[in-house]
């Protein structure tokens, strides 16, 4: 009941679960049914995570939900409440500065969200009121207002488009930043809609929210004067999205449907949530396992202190009398307290400063990255960004990657290579210059007069010029001027290569794929230049200068499943003619069968090249034919059901028995070392998964038969999101089975959430492994953020990309240096920084723990509170942040040399629970034998030649020497990358140890109660045994460690020769990326 | 960095080096002798067996024994305890410093931590607290029995605490006569004298300067211990005992067989690595002899193997 009223109050009515009606500009008038405004919500798009004021609670309490705070926090509560060993200082002041620290990280970052947040919601923007044009903030508009839309502006909300300036009733859009098409589309307006929206009244009904970029399904109801209200069907051709930019339309008019998060722009980005990196995650399971140590030590501790309390005249000898207050308290609670002390006696087996040195070493780190000249783009002048300095060791672990196709794999720029004609081969020479420049010699004219004839070459020509969906920009009135400009430097090709204005700049050519663009480029090239459509009216220059007219009647346009498109023109002379071009594969069985061998060829030739090839064939209509086929065609564009498949069936039936002319080529160039790239990550055990945009698959194909698989979005979306709940786990888990067994999955025509569902169903298989995300596009952001890593490409698609990626770099290659270098060597060191920091703190405790069975098991601690916070904050502290920072155990060209060393570290296998064994055994021995060894020294207290004795602090202080010594050695045994950092660091952590200890020792500090380790260490360094049992541990802790390694480098087989053979075997599968 | 060619001769170098040091400690060790006669008082045939009762207050006994050659010097004489834990965090912590830094404020209102003994029926203690109060009170004289004679051999209470202890970290306060710095403030209940009394023969040897009383402050390190108490260094024994006939003759003033505690004297002489401790001696000869061992070992894997090449 409350629910539902909170619900109502939230504007979450039940009725949300069908659809929704909107009052067009919020004129309730002459509707007969009272409709109620229902609420929806504003236009504010919020990312950021916190305010002023719910920071501090919030914030805190995200902090405290990480396992690690919540422990150090409870230690820190039970030291304040209990009588411990140690004093709340010791465990409250590192606590104060980690969670200081990452608040202000925190609140900075959010503070740069709300700066964002407000830069879009303050937008101005135009909304009609009661026939006035007032501005407003972009936040202000509601569902239901008329909003007017400038060229180039982007839309505040989605939009039903009601009126466009545009003589035809169409605007022009781009969806970069949406789904990373930059081409222009078309929108529709409503059809038959008043002229003067002031009095218009109308209310629209449409679906709720969905994120579904390419789906919309609405009604709109107009009401005039007393008339049956009329009723037009609305689809997603008349939506405008928030996001996407009005392009060469100087206004619309639209109403706005759905605001602020309910914008499918909004449903499209999830959150960005905190990636944590698969080492934190072994962090956390090794810290339960050491915590599960601590806690059955501290149990132990409990137990067998009762026990041998229990035994006459230990409980309570006479010289060690109990207060009173101890001898009343509870049996129970006692044993309570005692097991809290204890566990604050072990507490710093888990130390706090793990996570502040895991966070430096990540922080400094990432400068590393930063500042790798390698990365460095001249082009653009910028080397790579570091957004998120969490996952540096990700990018050692990576399995899967997933690379947008279009502008990251390629240039996006497409170039028109050569073409076939009748089996006649036509290439065009200066192929590799820049791409679209014609500077047509005569060479290409020429061979063409020699191999087919003229008639074809021309038929072909005008194939290429006027089957597409091209547009020539003319937004302005100095357009004409531009294509005028156009067809003159076209003139004037022959005799000027240059020109006098590079021509590319000067026509704006419009598509919806970027491969016509370049066909009908390439047509240029060759003599036949299109002009552009009028009034349903092509007009094309021809080689002999004459413009061609052409009536465009029918576009049967491009759909992925069919794969080719069609137009049916009436030229001059009365003949209808269509013209097809698609994929090889669905050309071929639709042409007469003489003429596919010849040209079958060299399509294959093409496609092996990686170039993407369309076949170009036509046929002739009758005026019978043609009639048939456009009434069939307005029938099933007017019918309301199953109109897609109707359309199909005529799209069929008209696309057969056609003839053959020729093929095309177009390159989309790969990216500066893309292959080199892949290769090397093919060799490093990686799986590619580029969910591309069509076109590619047409020609890649036909190259990887044996191991690509290629998937586009509208089945992606049948095998994600089936109508029966049964079926969706097996075609997922079948789709997965088939995507894994093969080295390269293509996946096209793809949605932002369907790149992020397909991340997100390989990165929660079987195994859960590590996936990778780059692109360039705001298409893509779904994908990177969903990824475990995101790495953003500094390409042309703009920016929103790069902002939300972790790891922007300049280039594709780049990914190569930072994915096998970097990544790897990140991973290498943040797992041994983190092993390390067990074993130093497991061999740290240990003597600690077995002290007490010497000390009545009294939490007595073995060491002097200033060496038990010390320990991890100074002495040991810095040598291994420098190893974090700088060990390079393989040198970085041979890591990038060799990318088999990549899949050494695979799985993280550095930090699975051998690795983890094998430290903490090693963490247990050490400790044994530091404890035990002055144990057996101390059999007999005197030390000294002067026959004094040693007490229980110099004890501590030896075990302690020993300790430090070791650690530090053991580091610098495992270092491989001598710097002078390392040699800094090392050995000025040991002298400062032994400086600090005489310091200390040295003075009577007025702030301590008790000088227990006053001249300690002073008389320890004076007694030779001492020294003797120092040198002996040390050496004896580190022997095994030294054999270890010694042998291992013998029985260890040359790296260098393995990893040639096993590169022998990926280059194969290599061949087709 | 660790070669074959580093490691083999290093492993070589270090045994060597280890067996040196381990033959120097173990026959060091072995020239150290030390004499330790258990006084507890358990057996029924132990001469201090009526002592062991704990009702028998002042109780005295002798303890003869007798030596075959010359012990020679300088000897060290130390008390030992055993099952006896020092090393009881509270009871280690049961101490007021800046009293026994001769803060004469501190010896008004102890710290706390000196509970249950920080007062006294009314008066505070000084020196407070637990640790202070179990101080170890038996004495011992030995007496060389030469002819039938008993001659009393001199025992040097000097230089038996740590020099730091003594000067520096525990100072009497600057009051004179030291007996009127006490003045409002009580003995330790356990300890039969106040602590200006310590040491009747040497006034300097009293209050908190005195050494018996900072040697039982540092606290031992494990539960069986011992603790410096007399050394003979000087007349006509700083050679040594000669063979012959001894008795030592105990106070026995403090119970340990409540918590079934030992007492020992040990007679013992030392080396420049201190006490007879047998253990680093051993440890050095086993670890020098397996680097030896290993070198071998090494040697004979890389001759298996032969040298892979090191670039």
């Amino acid at each position: 009941m409350l629910r539902r009223r909170i619900n109502r109050l939230l504007g979450r009515d039940e009725r949300r679960a069908d659809s929704r009606t909107i009052n067009v500009g919020h004129r309730t008038g002459t509707s007969n049914e009272a409709i109620i405004p229902a609420k929806f919500c504003d236009n504010r798009i919020v990312s950021a995570k916190y305010t002023v004021w719910n920071f501090l609670p919030k914030n805190l309490f995200e902090q405290f939900r990480r396992i690690a705070n919540f422990y150090f926090l409870i230690i820190f509560l039970v030291q304040v409440i209990v009588d411990t060993p140690t004093s709340p200082v010791t465990s409250g002041i590192p606590l104060f500065f980690v969670i200081t620290v990452t608040a202000i990280k925190q609140g900075y970052e959010d503070w740069l969200r709300h700066k964002a947040d407000n830069e879009v919601n303050k937008y101005p923007v135009t909304v009609l009121e009661d026939g006035l044009r007032i501005r407003k903030e972009s936040e202000k508009i509601k569902v239901g207002d008329v909003v007017e839309v400038e060229e180039d502006e982007t839309f505040p909300c989605d939009l039903i488009l009601l009126q466009s300036c545009r003589d035809d009733d169409t605007c022009f859009v781009t969806t970069a930043s949406l789904d990373g098409e930059s081409n222009h589309k078309t929108h529709y307006t409503v059809p038959d809609i008043e002229k003067d929206l002031d009095s218009l009244n109308a209310t629209i009904e449409c679906e709720q929210p969905q994120p579904d970029l390419y789906k919309f399904v609405g009604r709109m109801h107009l009401y005039t004067n007393n008339q049956d209200p009329a009723v037009r069907s609305l689809g997603p051709e008349n939506l405008l999205l928030k996001g996407a930019t009005l392009k060469n339309t100087q206004r619309i008019f639209g109403v706005a449907v759905y605001t602020g998060m309910e914008t499918k722009m909004a449903l499209n980005y999830q959150g960005k949530s905190q990636k944590r990196s698969a080492v934190e995650k072994s962090i956390n399971a090794f810290l339960l396992v050491y915590l599960c140590i601590l806690v059955s030590k501290a149990l132990v501790c409990t137990t067998l202190k009762y026990v041998w309390q229990g035994k006459p005249g230990q409980d309570e000898p006479w010289y060690n009398e109990k207060t009173q207050k101890e001898k009343d308290t509870n049996l129970y609670l006692k044993m309570f307290t005692d097991f809290l002390s204890f566990m604050v006696l072990f507490n710093f087996i888990i130390p706090v400063s793990m996570y502040v040195t895991v966070e430096m070493q990540k922080f400094l780190g990432s400068y590393f990255i930063t500042w790798d000249q390698d990365f460095f783009d001249p082009e653009i002048e910028e080397g790579a960004l570091v957004n998120t300095s969490d996952l540096n060791e990700e990018l050692g672990q990576v399995e899967y990657v997933f690379t947008d196709k279009t502008g990251t794999l390629t240039q996006n720029n497409m170039e028109f290579i050569e073409c076939c004609i009748d089996g006649f081969q036509y290439r065009y020479q200066d192929a590799n210059s820049e791409v679209d420049g014609p500077c047509v010699t005569d060479g290409p004219l020429n061979k063409l007069q020699q191999k087919a004839g003229r008639e074809r070459e021309e038929l072909f020509l005008r194939a290429l010029c006027l089957c597409h969906t091209v547009q020539v920009k003319e937004s302005t009135e100095r357009s004409q001027d531009q294509v005028d400009g156009l067809t003159d430097g076209v003139d004037g090709l022959g005799v000027d290569g240059e020109g006098i204005h590079p021509p590319q700049e000067q026509i704006g050519l419009i598509a919806s794929s970027p491969d016509e663009v370049a066909l009908v480029k390439g047509a240029m090239r060759y003599g036949f230049t299109f002009l552009g459509l009028e009034s349903k009216t092509m007009k094309i220059r021809n080689r002999n200068n004459d413009v061609e007219m052409y009536e465009l009647l029918h576009v049967l346009n491009f759909d992925p499943v069919r794969r080719r498109m069609s137009v049916i023109v009436r030229a001059k002379s009365g003949d209808t003619i269509l013209f097809c071009k698609g994929a090889d594969s669905s050309i071929f069985p639709r042409v007469r069968q003489e003429e596919v061998e010849n040209i079958r060829m060299h399509v294959e030739r093409n496609a092996k090249e990686g170039y993407r090839t369309l076949c170009v064939a036509y046929k002739c209509l009758s005026a019978e034919e043609y009639n048939q086929a456009d009434k069939g065609l307005k029938e099933a564009r007017l019918a309301l059901q199953d109109r897609e498949e109707r359309l199909m069936a005529v799209y069929n039936q008209l696309e057969t028995g056609m003839s053959l002319i020729g093929a095309t080529a177009v390159e989309d160039r790969l990216q500066e070392e893309a292959a080199e790239t892949m290769e090397a990550l093919q060799g490093a055990g990686m799986k590619d998964a580029p969910p591309a945009k069509a076109g590619v698959t047409r020609s890649w194909s036909s190259s990887n038969q044996d191991f690509g698989f290629i998937i586009d979005g509208a089945t992606l979306s049948m095998v994600l999101n089936p109508s029966t709940e049964s079926n969706a786990k097996l075609y997922k888990s079948l789709f997965l089975q088939i995507c894994q067994n093969c080295t390269a999955v293509l996946c096209c025509r793809m949605a932002p959430l369907q790149k992020a569902q397909i991340v997100k169903m390989v990165k929660n298989s079987k195994g859960s492994p590590i996936t990778l995300s780059i692109g360039d596009g705001a298409n893509d952001v779904s994908m990177i953020l969903e990824a475990h890593v995101g790495i953003g490409i500094k390409g042309k698609e703009g920016r929103q990309a790069v902002r939300n990626s972790d790891y922007a770099i300049p280039k594709l290659m780049h990914l190569k240096k930072l994915l096998l270098a970097h990544g790897h060597l990140y991973y290498v060191r943040i797992a041994h920084l983190v092993q390390y920091f067990f074993y130093k703190n497991l061999c740290f405790i240990l003597p600690q723990f077995l002290y007490q069975f010497f000390c009545g098991y009294s939490q007595q601690p073995l060491y002097g509170a200033v060496y038990l916070t010390m320990y991890n904050i100074c002495f040991t502290s810095m040598p291994i942040l420098a190893y974090s920072l700088l060990e390079q155990h393989i040198c970085i060209q041979d890591l990038l040399d060799n990318a088999t060393l990549y899949r050494v570290i695979a799985k993280n296998a550095m930090l699975r629970w051998r690795p983890f064994l094998y430290w903490t055994l090693l963490g247990v021995f050490h400790g044994l034998l530091f404890f035990f060894g002055v144990r057996f020294l101390f059999s007999n207290p005197a030390l000294q030649d002067n026959g004094q004795v040693f007490g229980n602090w110099s004890y501590g202080t030896i075990v302690f020497t020993v300790l430090v010594l070791t650690v530090t050695l053991k580091l610098a045994l495992d270092t491989r990358h001598w710097t002078w950092i390392n040699h800094f660091v090392i050995w000025g952590s040991l002298a400062f140890y032994v400086f600090f200890s005489f310091l200390w020792g040295g003075t009577i500090w007025p702030f301590l109660s008790q000088q227990r380790l006053y001249f300690v260490f002073a008389n320890m360094l004076s007694s030779v045994s001492a020294w003797l049992v120092i040198i002996l541990l040390v050496l004896l802790s580190l022997l095994p460690e030294i054999l270890l390694v010694v042998f291992r480098k013998t029985h260890s087989p040359n790296t260098r020769q393995l990893s040639d053979g096993r590169l022998l075997q990926t280059s194969r599968i290599n061949q087709f990326l | 960095m660790l070669s074959a060619g580093i490691v083999i001769p290093g492993f070589v170098v270090i045994g060597l080096v280890f067996i040196g040091i381990g033959v120097a400690l173990f026959v060091t060790s072995r020239s150290i002798t030390v004499l330790e006669i258990d006084y507890t008082g358990v057996e029924k045939d132990s001469p201090c067996f009526k002592c062991s009762d704990p009702d028998i207050k002042n109780c005295g006994c002798k303890v003869d024994f007798s030596i075959d050659t010359l012990f020679e010097g300088p000897l060290f004489l130390y008390y030992g305890l055993s099952n006896y834990f020092q090393n009881y965090r509270q009871y280690g912590a049961s101490k007021d410093l800046t009293q026994l830094s001769g803060d004469l404020a501190s010896f008004k209102d102890p710290s706390d931590v000196c509970y249950p003994y920080d007062y006294s029926v009314q008066k505070p203690i000084v020196p407070c607290g637990s640790i202070a109060n179990s101080m170890f009170n038996d004495t011992f004289k030995l007496f060389h029995i030469v002819k039938g004679t008993r001659k009393q051999v001199a025992l040097d209470g000097k230089g038996i605490a740590w020099w730091t202890d003594y000067n520096v970290k525990f100072r009497n306060p600057l009051v004179n006569p030291l007996k009127n710095a006490f003045n409002g403030t009580t003995k330790p209940p356990f300890w039969p004298k106040p602590a200006y009394e310590l040491d009747p023969t040497d006034p300097a040897n009293n209050g908190f300067d005195n050494q018996d009383f900072l040697v039982w402050m540092r606290a031992a390190a494990l539960p069986n211990f011992r603790k410096l108490y007399r050394r003979i260094s000087e007349g006509e024994y700083e050679k040594g005992l000669p063979a012959g006939n001894y008795s030592l003759e105990i106070a026995y003033n403090y119970p340990v067989l409540q918590f079934e505690g030992r007492k020992k004297v040990v007679f013992s002489n030392v080396s420049w690595m201190g006490g007879k401790n047998e253990f680093l001696g051993i440890a050095y000869l086993v670890i020098g002899s397996l680097c030896v061992v290993m070198s071998v070992v090494m040697l004979i894997v890389y001759a298996k193997f032969k040298f892979p090449e090191e670039d």
